[in-house]
């Protein structure tokens, strides 16, 4: 099995890290920084930093956060929001991403997809799914926080998605969001099951079990946690823990 | 330590996350593209990320082959990270054959597409994976990954692996899926590592520092 990495995700408007339920009804929790710093000492694997308006705006202002997050973070960071093109992209790496993560545009223009491949390498470049329930084993993806329909099925935009090289896949569950109530088991296994790609699930992680399920049942190669984290709902350590303890391979501190 | 480290910029890679790493390691990172300050360097980092012949290509077209080369034979610690690490080696299949730096026998192969287990496994590698001591080593004594115990997680993110000729060149390796695949390579003062210590955490700022720390034999 191959590893399996805990994602902490951070929602930014403006300076604040905020949070919603269900990709809505925002609230300020604090300063993103400090949080990144707090879930690297905590032992996150990697971090996720999402511009939650920066689409509906047409702008993308987390080049400063982003600066500012590495030069004392070193693991790996993974930026989206309002990126629309090779430039966007560029700012956000040489500020310090890895990797940036791609929705809004991509839809609208899915040969941006291949343009930050090229540029930039697959490992650099996360599609970014919001998945709303659309009928039974059915999604459509969505964006600008799942209000905006695309008319596009997530399985099958998953895996254009993979072949325009794309190197990972998020996939967050938009009913889910903020709920606690675990991750949208078939929603990861039917994107899960279509490309060989890395597929992070988010969306409802609210609980250690959380985890050993969305791997074992759902095939998911990392989780992204928000709002369980931010509220101290539960931690990593914990979640760690108990996934080491149901077999799952994660890294050891 | 020499306080002065040169990092290769070949126009290929975020190369702030590797300078943040070093001046964290409390020395001083300078980026450059010009050969005669590479020559001159005290250490060198060549960093990377994206595909192998792209790598070579900005190496070539600034004249930092040369230059690397130059630095190597002459005995200055020379760490590489993930592409470049790959580029240490004397040729690599990643979308044809393309020629390396040569700096370490072997070649660089795509990951296999399966593991021992015959199953299809995904492909980047990509996250965290413990360093397994390599090429008959029990540990890592005398080399930049002295400060880590065996089985310490570090993060990868890779498609293409190193196969060095010489068994002695592996210092250490990780498992995907049953697999062996090599994680990090020394030969004389030519270290290279496949994983990115500027993104491992703890553990990774303990790698760069004891390379910053080391003689020009350490690896």
């Amino acid at each position: 099995m191959a590893n399996v990495r805990l994602i902490a995700r951070l929602d930014i408007k403006g300076p604040d890290l905020i949070k919603g339920v269900q990709l809505e009804g925002w609230r300020k929790v604090g300063r993103p920084a400090e949080f990144a710093r707090r879930y690297y000492e905590e032992g996150a694997d990697e971090l996720l930093y999402m511009d939650v308006v920066a689409s509906l705006y047409n702008r993308n202002n987390l080049t400063d956060i982003v600066a500012e997050t590495a030069r004392e973070i070193f693991i790996p960071l993974c930026v989206g929001g309002g990126v629309r093109s090779v430039e966007d992209a560029d700012k956000l790496l040489r500020a310090g991403a890895d990797k940036v993560a791609v929705n809004t545009a991509a839809t609208k223009r899915p040969e941006l997809i291949s343009e930050l491949s090229r540029r930039f390498g697959s490992q650099a470049v996360v599609l970014s799914i919001e998945a709303k329930g659309a009928g039974p084993g059915r999604w459509e993806a969505r964006t600008d926080n799942g209000r905006e329909a695309t008319g596009l099925d997530v399985v099958a935009w998953a895996r254009r998605g993979a072949e325009l090289g794309a190197g990972e896949i998020l996939v967050t569950a938009v009913d889910r969001d903020g709920t606690f109530r675990g991750l949208d088991l078939d929603l990861v296994a039917a994107v899960s099951a279509a490309v060989t790609i890395p597929v992070i699930a988010g969306g409802g992680f609210g609980a250690p079990e959380h985890l050993a399920e969305a791997v074992l049942k759902a095939g998911a190669d990392a989780v992204a946690i928000a709002r369980a984290l931010h509220h101290q709902r539960t931690t990593l350590a914990q979640v760690r823990v108990r996934g080491l303890a149901q077999g799952l391979n994660l890294r050891r501190l | 330590m020499s306080a002065r480290v040169a990092i290769v910029d070949y126009g290929l890679g975020n190369l702030f996350s590797v300078c943040q790493a070093v001046a964290r390691c409390g020395a001083e990172p300078e980026l450059t593209a010009e050969p005669g300050r590479v020559r001159a360097a005290g250490r060198l980092i060549l960093p990377g990320v994206g595909a192998f012949a792209d790598g070579m290509a900005g190496l070539r077209a600034r004249g930092l082959d040369a230059a690397v080369r130059a630095a190597a034979a002459a005995g200055r610690p020379l760490l590489g990270i993930c592409l470049g690490m790959q580029m240490l080696f004397a040729e690599s299949e990643e979308f044809g054959r393309h020629q390396g730096l040569g700096l370490i026998p072997g070649r660089v192969v795509a990951i296999p597409p399966s593991g021992a287990d015959g199953k299809p496994h995904k492909i980047p590698h990509i996250g965290w994976n413990g360093l397994i001591p390599a090429g008959g080593r029990s540990g890592w004594e005398g080399t930049p990954l002295r400060a880590l115990a065996p089985a310490t997680a570090v993060y990868f993110v890779h498609s293409f692996v190193a196969d060095p000729a010489e068994p002695a060149d592996r210092l250490a390796e990780c498992d995907y899926d049953g697999l062996r695949l090599t994680a990090a390579v020394g030969r004389g003062n030519v270290v290279g590592l496949q994983f990115h210590p500027e993104r491992s955490g703890p553990a990774g700022l303990a790698v760069i520092a004891a390379f910053l720390d080391g003689g020009a034999g350490d690896g």
